[in-house]
């Protein structure tokens, strides 16, 4: 184990590290064949300053109206202790509404609006907040903020020990008919053996003491439907900290299956402001998440084959040409295999990296690629041939097929005199003239 | 996706350069469309903050909304969007022709109908959106809103809704035509960005259409969805408008919102000269046989519902339709998938090439002609001219004895399939008879069998999709189903309490009204509306 961590120190180096909250850890679910992203992950290289070094930058980002709006929404939600809240969880929870009236709310993070939204699902960067205690000897993040000052909000292990013992009190003493409300929460998680803090809008603890992880989402749900992509990544989300709430009342001397695998969403309804809430069964996520976690600590089979001493933190030399010195980069960087689909697009922050790494892979048959740079579908279709030059070689009959590659090449050259027959021979040059063009079919 | 259309997408990768995935135009087309560049404020359900909107490329009317949590100044601009489009979505129902129908009384469609054409599948949802936020509104109670508000919403719903009805050419997303016309070296979710999309197909002169499509990944995004780094140059301008409204000072007002028009215009205009740009090269391909036909359907859809629309007894569309309404609504649909497959195939020899390398269908010339066949087939008396073909093909057929054929070159020509044998050269040799398209005689109509070296493309008959099962009236919905609605829900979304941003301050709302009307349950004729006639 030791070995592992002090390889992955010296891949990492004194590039900057990023802190993992419930979106990185979901998002650790997407593409899990990625070896490339394994390694940066448990590393906990911030791949953003990565890929910004390697001449690939991508932003993510999220609006400041919808952080705006999601802030306002999640405090309307909240207000006077909880009151609206309580009504909800009342609504789907299926208890009688004075049962969940009392209780005690406990408030454990900071004003929502002084964080940078840091369980967003559309916000990858963490919240500017303090030094992972972890690890010390890293750099903080060029743009990241100075360690917010303790007077005003306590440290970050000081709020999980808050969390702790406000939940042993509500699972200790709580009378059945009580329902405790701890807001934000600050639960830890290991996540490859660096310490992740997670930090739910709210967790109930209602009638039968069971635990509710709540998620406050200001998307709506019109006419009863919402966004399937946002319902998603709330699900994901959720998980994360259903996971780690599970932990922590294992910690606690209680059972795991306390914490409810149904979460409770609150959301906007209509194009109003108005709350609802439904619940949302997330035990597929949380299998998903808890194999990914436990894979990630697997990570020494991911760096086993990797050549020794291999860093992503090459000395810049200020005068140097900064495409040798990102081409130096990407060679270090390509040394560990991507496994690149289209969906790492929305997934990781490499992305545009290992796309041009992808697109510009050449095995001797011409250039194309990849055939997963163009979806995943495509490259189920043709079965096992992964390379665009060697498909049309064989469609073209410039190359015999190899063992077992005979059914797919024969169908990939009718395929192709088909198009012939239909079209002509293929356009590969530039559209005749500029401007308005003439037989584009052609 | 079969590998024909698949080696035009690697084809494309390899040579950096788009590749037909069509040979002809499968949507109709208008003379004259509107198009409709929305964008909306991000996290909000529905906050318009700016469009394009108008039918010259050389003239958009700019709409911006300089405070998008208003929901005034919300309502405000959809008058203004309803001021250029309901005038266009009317202006064809009068221009019309009396069309008989079998056991039904005639009717008058419209000659043309209105097109209204949107950048991508998300401009389609948002004018669902625009549709869902406003057709419920009314012009008098609480929340009082301009007569326009209300219509425009019913307008939207109806072009949403249609859009849903597979081939449908009422509302378009461009970057869907530009996909079924073309494949590029890049993938589906990279496609739905149309100013990548674009690149691949009309690159910059010296510019590869894969380079194109780089140097196209940060413009700004085709919206309604805004990039996220334009929001945070827009967040300071919103707020100093927000500023210059309380100092009361309208000169200041106005620059501040002047500042707001040009960003956004700014931003908006190289997606509106895309739009353009994909429809120009969209004409350039000729129409498919049947978009016509097709395109008669939505002529008929359109007058429909512009004349319900027009009764005193319409109200708006329902927010979920009855079990009954919907049944009908997905079996029309399902049966317009069917159709539209069955033509596109017919009118296309690209998309035949997939249906013949999946072994659904075979091209050949044919090489023996039994003209003067006659079978006595079972059960009847008299024997029926069966004329015999040949078709020698390249094409591997996967068919089962017996399959009904048709004829893409001959239309009324039915078959049925006697043999497959492999031919010499690895060529088959594809016997069957002709079952009808022969007339009603003893012998076989003049010209009615194809002769010997005609090149014919043979395909699985398409399946009847006339009729369906019988529905229940709606208040006969069985309990399976819910049963019968109920009748008379009060209209509770005239008054849907809506989000007030407090630093606005809003209206007094006036004197309450007396009671709205109910609710009306799924209207049948505006469920007529969607209706395709398959007699």
């Amino acid at each position: 184990m030791r070995t592992t961590d002090s390889r992955l120190e010296l891949l990492r180096g004194s590039l900057p590290t990023r802190n993992h909250n419930a979106r990185t850890v979901a998002a650790l679910a997407a593409n899990p064949g990625c070896a490339r992203r394994g390694v940066m992950d448990a590393a906990g290289i911030d791949k953003t300053a990565l890929a910004a070094r390697l001449g690939h930058p991508m932003q993510y980002g999220q609006s400041p109206f919808a952080i705006v709006r999601g802030h306002a929404f999640e405090a309307q939600v909240k207000a006077d202790e909880g009151a609206e809240l309580r009504r909800l969880l009342a609504e789907v929870l299926g208890g009688a509404a004075q049962d969940v009236v009392e209780g005690e709310y406990t408030e454990l993070g900071g004003d929502p609006a002084d964080e940078a939204a840091p369980a967003d699902e559309t916000d990858p960067a963490d919240p500017a907040g303090p030094i992972d205690e972890q690890a010390p000897h890293n750099e903080p993040a060029p743009d990241q903020a100075p360690a917010s000052t303790p007077a005003k909000r306590p440290g970050r292990e000081e709020r999980v020990a808050l969390t702790r013992s406000a939940l042993r009190r509500a699972l200790d003493t709580a009378r059945p008919e009580l329902c405790a409300i701890l807001d934000h929460p600050l639960l830890p998680l290991d996540v490859a053996g660096t310490r992740a803090y997670l930090e739910p809008d709210a967790m109930a603890c209602v009638i039968a003491g069971r635990l509710h992880i709540v998620e406050i989402k200001s998307f709506s749900v019109i006419d009863g439907n919402a966004d399937p992509s946002k319902l998603a990544s709330a699900s994901r989300q959720a998980a994360v900290y259903v996971l780690a709430l599970q932990r922590m009342a294992v910690e606690l001397g209680h059972r795991a299956d306390m914490v409810s695998t149904d979460i409770v969403l609150v959301c906007a309804k209509d194009f109003s402001n108005q709350p609802i809430a439904a619940l949302l069964d997330i035990r597929r996520e949380l299998a998903v998440t808890r194999r990914r976690l436990a894979r990630l600590a697997r990570v020494e089979e991911l760096l086993e084959p990797l050549p020794t001493g291999l860093t992503f933190d090459l000395e810049t030399d200020p005068d140097a040409d900064p495409a040798v010195a990102a081409a130096a980069l990407g060679g270090a960087v390509g040394s560990v295999p991507a496994a690149y689909v289209p969906g790492c697009l929305s997934a990781c922050e490499l992305a545009y990296f290992c796309r041009a790494e992808a697109r510009t892979c050449d095995t001797g048959h011409g250039s194309g690629g990849l055939v997963g740079t163009l979806g995943t579908g495509i490259r189920g279709q043709l079965g096992g041939i992964d390379d665009i030059g060697r498909a049309l070689d064989l469609a073209d009959g410039k190359c015999a097929p190899a063992r077992g590659e005979e059914e797919i090449a024969h169908l990939l050259r009718r395929a192709e005199a088909l198009r012939r027959e239909v079209l002509g021979a293929p356009r590969t040059g530039a559209p005749a003239g500029a401007g308005p063009r003439t037989g584009a079919a052609s | 996706m079969s590998a024909v259309s698949a080696l035009g997408r690697l084809r494309a990768a390899a040579t950096g350069y788009a590749q037909p995935a069509a040979t002809v135009r499968h949507r109709h087309l208008s003379d004259r469309p509107m198009v409709f560049v929305p964008y909306a404020m991000s996290g909000e359900a529905f906050a318009p903050l700016a469009a394009l909107v108008g039918d010259d490329p050389a003239a958009p009317h700019l709409l911006v909304v300089p405070q998008p949590r208003d929901r005034d100044r919300r309502f405000t601009h959809v008058t203004e969007l309803a001021a250029v489009l309901v005038p266009y979505l009317t202006e064809y129902f009068d221009k019309t022709e009396t069309v008989e129908r079998r056991n039904d009384d005639p009717y008058e469609r419209a000659l043309d109908a209105p097109q209204l054409i949107v950048p991508s599948p998300a401009g389609v949802e948002y004018v669902g959106l625009l549709g869902r936020s406003t057709r419920f509104r009314r012009p008098d109670g609480d929340y009082p809103v301009h007569p326009d508000v209300p219509l425009l919403g019913r307008w939207s719903t109806y072009l949403a809704e249609r859009a849903r009805t597979p081939g449908s050419s009422v509302l378009l997303a461009v970057t869907d035509l530009l996909t079924q016309a073309w494949a590029t070296g890049q993938s589906d979710l990279e496609n739905g960005e149309l100013a990548a999309l674009l690149g691949w197909i009309d690159p910059a002169p010296g510019r590869s259409g894969a380079e194109a499509a780089r140097d196209a990944e940060g413009a700004p995004p085709a919206g309604p969805t805004t990039d996220p780094e334009f929001d945070a140059r827009l967040n300071p301008l919103i707020a100093g408008f927000d500023a210059a409204q309380r100092t009361g000072n309208p000169r200041d007002a106005a620059r501040a919102e002047e500042r707001i028009r040009d960003t956004l215009g700014a931003e908006l205009m190289p997606t509106w000269e895309r739009v353009w740009r994909g429809l120009e090269l969209l004409r350039e391909l000729p129409a498919g046989a049947s978009v016509a036909g097709r395109w008669e359907t939505d002529r008929m859809s359109y007058s429909l519902f512009a004349h319900d629309l027009a009764s005193p007894d319409s109200r708006p569309q329902p927010r979920i339709p009855g079990a009954v309404a919907a049944a009908q609504q997905l079996v029309r649909r399902e049966q317009a998938q069917a159709r539209l497959e069955m033509e596109q195939l017919r009118d296309d020899p690209l998309l035949m090439a997939e249906a013949r390398l999946l072994g659904q269908a075979f091209r050949g010339e044919v090489v023996d002609v039994e003209a003067d066949r006659m079978v006595t087939e079972p059960g009847k008396k008299q024997a029926r001219p069966r004329p015999l073909l040949v078709v020698h093909t390249s094409d591997e057929p996967l068919l089962s004895l017996d399959a009904e054929l048709e004829c893409v070159e001959r239309p009324k020509a039915k078959a049925k399939l006697l043999a497959v044998t492999d031919g010499p050269d690895g060529m088959r040799e594809v016997t069957f008879e002709l079952t009808g398209g022969m007339g009603r005689g003893k012998n076989p109509d003049e010209g009615s069998v194809p002769e010997e070296g005609e090149v014919l493309c043979w395909t699985l008959a398409a399946s009847g999709f006339r009729g369906g099962p019988k529905w229940p009236a709606p208040e006969e919905t069985p309990w399976t189903h819910g049963g019968p609605p109920e009748s008379s829900t009060p209209d509770a979304d005239a008054h849907e309490p809506e989000d007030e941003i407090p630093t606005v301050p809003s209206q007094p709302a006036p004197p309450p009204q007396p009671p709205v009307l109910p609710q009306r349950e799924p209207d049948e004729e505006e469920l007529a509306a969607a209706a395709e006639p398959w007699g």
